[in-house]
Protein backbone atom coordinates (compact mmCIF):
# COMPACT_ATOMS: atom_id res chain seq x y z
CA UNK A 1 0.00 0.00 0.00
CA UNK A 2 1.08 2.96 -0.48
CA UNK A 3 1.75 6.45 1.44
CA UNK A 4 -1.24 8.10 2.25
CA UNK A 5 -1.37 11.53 0.43
CA UNK A 6 -2.04 13.86 2.65
CA UNK A 7 1.32 13.40 4.94
CA UNK A 8 2.95 14.20 1.60
CA UNK A 9 6.34 12.59 0.49
CA UNK A 10 8.92 11.40 3.34
CA UNK A 11 11.58 13.73 3.63
CA UNK A 12 14.17 13.78 6.28
CA UNK A 13 14.10 17.21 7.23
CA UNK A 14 17.37 17.72 8.85
CA UNK A 15 18.61 16.32 5.51
CA UNK A 16 16.81 18.78 3.63
CA UNK A 17 18.11 21.88 5.66
CA UNK A 18 21.47 20.64 5.22
CA UNK A 19 20.42 20.78 0.93
CA UNK A 20 18.73 24.35 1.80
CA UNK A 21 21.87 25.34 3.09
CA UNK A 22 23.60 24.37 0.43
CA UNK A 23 21.35 26.05 -2.32
CA UNK A 24 21.42 28.97 -0.08
CA UNK A 25 25.10 29.40 -0.13
CA UNK A 26 25.76 27.97 -3.88
CA UNK A 27 27.86 25.56 -2.60
CA UNK A 28 28.51 21.98 -3.81
CA UNK A 29 29.41 19.63 -1.10
CA UNK A 30 28.86 15.96 -0.47
CA UNK A 31 26.22 15.68 2.44
CA UNK A 32 26.78 11.91 3.95
CA UNK A 33 23.19 10.42 4.94
CA UNK A 34 21.95 7.48 6.37
CA UNK A 35 18.19 8.39 5.69
CA UNK A 36 17.96 5.57 2.69
CA UNK A 37 14.03 6.21 3.23
CA UNK A 38 14.21 9.25 2.37
CA UNK A 39 12.17 10.92 -0.75
CA UNK A 40 14.24 12.67 -3.28
CA UNK A 41 12.84 16.25 -3.81
CA UNK A 42 13.06 18.40 -6.31
CA UNK A 43 15.75 20.80 -3.92
CA UNK A 44 18.08 18.04 -4.00
CA UNK A 45 19.03 17.96 -8.05
CA UNK A 46 22.27 18.52 -8.84
CA UNK A 47 24.09 17.73 -5.44
CA UNK A 48 25.83 14.81 -4.63
CA UNK A 49 24.57 12.83 -1.41
CA UNK A 50 26.71 10.07 0.06
CA UNK A 51 23.97 7.42 0.77
CA UNK A 52 25.24 4.92 3.51
CA UNK A 53 24.76 1.03 1.66
CA UNK A 54 25.72 -0.53 5.71
CA UNK A 55 29.13 -0.67 5.01
CA UNK A 56 30.33 2.72 3.16
CA UNK A 57 28.68 6.28 1.83
CA UNK A 58 28.06 5.90 -2.23
CA UNK A 59 28.18 8.81 -3.74
CA UNK A 60 24.91 9.52 -5.46
CA UNK A 61 24.63 12.32 -7.90
CA UNK A 62 20.94 13.39 -8.08
CA UNK A 63 19.38 14.59 -11.57
CA UNK A 64 15.51 15.07 -12.40
CA UNK A 65 14.65 11.64 -13.29
CA UNK A 66 15.20 10.58 -9.80
CA UNK A 67 12.55 12.78 -8.14
CA UNK A 68 10.26 10.67 -6.58
CA UNK A 69 12.30 8.03 -5.87
CA UNK A 70 13.79 7.22 -2.81
CA UNK A 71 17.32 7.80 -1.82
CA UNK A 72 17.96 3.61 -0.76
CA UNK A 73 17.47 2.72 -4.11
CA UNK A 74 20.26 4.14 -5.68
CA UNK A 75 22.71 2.64 -3.04
CA UNK A 76 22.68 -1.19 -3.33
CA UNK A 77 23.46 -3.12 0.13
CA UNK A 78 24.24 -6.27 -1.49
CA UNK A 79 27.16 -7.76 -3.34
CA UNK A 80 26.94 -10.74 -5.30
CA UNK A 81 30.53 -12.06 -6.07
CA UNK A 82 29.66 -15.03 -8.78
CA UNK A 83 29.08 -18.89 -7.22
CA UNK A 84 30.94 -21.89 -6.48
CA UNK A 85 34.30 -19.94 -6.98
CA UNK A 86 36.86 -22.86 -5.50
CA UNK A 87 38.92 -20.59 -2.93
CA UNK A 88 41.63 -21.87 -1.14
CA UNK A 89 40.09 -22.59 2.15
CA UNK A 90 36.96 -24.94 0.45
CA UNK A 91 39.83 -27.28 -1.40
CA UNK A 92 41.92 -27.87 1.34
CA UNK A 93 38.90 -29.37 3.47
CA UNK A 94 38.50 -31.98 0.85
CA UNK B 1 -14.71 -5.00 -41.11
CA UNK B 2 -13.90 -3.24 -37.72
CA UNK B 3 -10.55 -1.45 -37.31
CA UNK B 4 -10.13 0.41 -34.48
CA UNK B 5 -6.71 1.74 -32.93
CA UNK B 6 -4.84 0.63 -36.59
CA UNK B 7 -4.58 -2.85 -37.06
CA UNK B 8 -6.81 -5.26 -34.78
CA UNK B 9 -10.22 -6.51 -36.45
CA UNK B 10 -10.96 -9.57 -34.23
CA UNK B 11 -14.65 -11.12 -35.81
CA UNK B 12 -16.88 -13.35 -34.50
CA UNK B 13 -17.07 -12.31 -31.10
CA UNK B 14 -19.26 -10.37 -29.25
CA UNK B 15 -18.00 -6.75 -28.91
CA UNK B 16 -16.74 -6.70 -25.05
CA UNK B 17 -14.84 -9.70 -25.93
CA UNK B 18 -13.49 -8.44 -28.86
CA UNK B 19 -12.20 -5.14 -27.42
CA UNK B 20 -9.45 -6.75 -25.33
CA UNK B 21 -7.74 -7.67 -28.48
CA UNK B 22 -6.22 -4.25 -28.75
CA UNK B 23 -3.22 -3.70 -26.19
CA UNK B 24 -3.94 -1.76 -23.83
CA UNK B 25 -7.41 -2.49 -23.13
CA UNK B 26 -8.49 -5.54 -21.01
CA UNK B 27 -12.21 -6.88 -19.77
CA UNK B 28 -12.92 -4.23 -17.46
CA UNK B 29 -12.17 -1.34 -19.58
CA UNK B 30 -13.80 -3.12 -22.70
CA UNK B 31 -17.11 -3.03 -20.57
CA UNK B 32 -17.00 0.60 -19.63
CA UNK B 33 -16.19 1.61 -22.85
CA UNK B 34 -18.80 -0.70 -24.72
CA UNK B 35 -21.42 0.93 -21.73
CA UNK B 36 -20.41 4.25 -22.81
CA UNK B 37 -20.61 3.84 -26.35
CA UNK B 38 -24.31 2.40 -25.81
CA UNK B 39 -23.62 -0.05 -27.74
CA UNK B 40 -24.99 -4.11 -26.79
CA UNK B 41 -22.08 -5.92 -25.64
CA UNK B 42 -23.44 -9.18 -26.83
CA UNK B 43 -23.92 -7.81 -30.81
CA UNK B 44 -20.91 -9.37 -32.72
CA UNK B 45 -18.15 -7.60 -34.18
CA UNK B 46 -19.33 -8.36 -38.20
CA UNK B 47 -22.92 -7.25 -36.91
CA UNK B 48 -21.66 -3.88 -35.69
CA UNK B 49 -22.95 -0.67 -37.77
CA UNK B 50 -21.10 1.84 -39.14
CA UNK B 51 -21.94 4.54 -36.74
CA UNK B 52 -21.18 2.00 -33.38
CA UNK B 53 -18.18 1.02 -34.76
CA UNK B 54 -17.54 5.04 -34.83
CA UNK B 55 -18.55 5.89 -31.71
CA UNK B 56 -16.05 2.87 -29.88
CA UNK B 57 -13.36 4.66 -32.25
CA UNK B 58 -13.98 7.66 -31.19
CA UNK B 59 -13.63 6.95 -27.44
CA UNK B 60 -10.38 5.00 -27.96
CA UNK B 61 -8.82 7.39 -29.95
CA UNK B 62 -9.57 9.77 -27.53
CA UNK B 63 -9.32 8.49 -23.87
CA UNK B 64 -7.54 5.36 -23.84
CA UNK B 65 -3.09 5.27 -24.72
CA UNK B 66 -3.15 1.86 -26.93
CA UNK B 67 -0.98 -0.85 -29.09
CA UNK B 68 2.37 1.47 -30.01
CA UNK B 69 1.66 4.47 -27.88
CA UNK B 70 1.70 2.54 -24.72
CA UNK B 71 4.30 -0.36 -25.85
CA UNK B 72 6.44 3.08 -26.54
CA UNK B 73 5.06 4.52 -22.87
CA UNK B 74 6.21 1.22 -21.42
CA UNK B 75 9.92 0.86 -22.96
CA UNK B 76 10.73 4.30 -22.17
CA UNK B 77 9.70 4.08 -18.37
CA UNK B 78 11.96 0.87 -17.99
CA UNK B 79 14.89 2.78 -19.94
CA UNK B 80 14.56 5.83 -17.29
CA UNK B 81 14.72 3.81 -14.58
CA UNK B 82 18.19 2.05 -16.15
CA UNK B 83 19.47 5.13 -16.77
CA UNK B 84 18.88 6.82 -13.12
CA UNK B 85 20.59 3.81 -11.67
CA UNK B 86 18.17 3.01 -9.39
CA UNK B 87 17.88 -0.85 -8.00
CA UNK B 88 14.72 -1.48 -10.06
CA UNK B 89 16.79 -0.35 -13.13
CA UNK B 90 19.68 -2.51 -12.02
CA UNK B 91 16.86 -5.34 -11.84
CA UNK B 92 15.37 -4.74 -15.17
CA UNK B 93 19.38 -4.76 -16.84
CA UNK B 94 20.39 -8.04 -15.84
CA UNK B 95 16.76 -8.97 -16.54
CA UNK B 96 15.85 -10.65 -13.12
CA UNK B 97 12.46 -10.21 -11.10
CA UNK B 98 11.77 -6.51 -10.05
CA UNK B 99 8.99 -6.70 -7.63
CA UNK B 100 11.42 -8.19 -4.36
CA UNK B 101 10.63 -12.07 -6.13
CA UNK B 102 12.52 -15.00 -5.01
CA UNK B 103 15.06 -16.05 -7.29
CA UNK B 104 16.60 -19.27 -5.84
CA UNK B 105 13.63 -21.01 -7.72
CA UNK B 106 11.14 -20.02 -10.11
CA UNK B 107 11.29 -16.39 -11.86
CA UNK B 108 11.77 -18.28 -14.99
CA UNK B 109 9.67 -15.46 -16.62
CA UNK B 110 12.03 -12.85 -16.22
CA UNK B 111 15.45 -15.02 -16.83
CA UNK B 112 13.94 -17.10 -19.69
CA UNK B 113 14.72 -21.06 -20.49
CA UNK B 114 17.15 -22.49 -17.97
CA UNK B 115 20.92 -22.07 -18.32
CA UNK B 116 22.84 -24.34 -16.34
CA UNK B 117 25.95 -22.00 -14.57
CA UNK B 118 28.81 -23.88 -13.66
CA UNK B 119 31.46 -23.77 -11.20
CA UNK B 120 34.09 -21.59 -12.83
CA UNK B 121 37.38 -22.64 -11.22
CA UNK B 122 39.70 -20.81 -10.26
CA UNK B 123 43.55 -20.40 -12.33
Amino acid sequence: MGRSVKKGPYVLESLLKKVNVLNASGEKRMVRTWARACTIVPEMVGHTLAVHDGRKHVPVYIVEDMIGHKLGEFAPTRTFRAHGHHTERSTSLK
Amino acid sequence: MARIAGVDLPREKRVEAALPYIYGIGWARSRQIVARAQVDPNTRVRDLSEDEVGRLREIIDREYRVEGDLRGQVQRDIKRLMEIGCYRGLRHRRSLPVRGQRTKTNARTCKGPRRTVGVRRKR
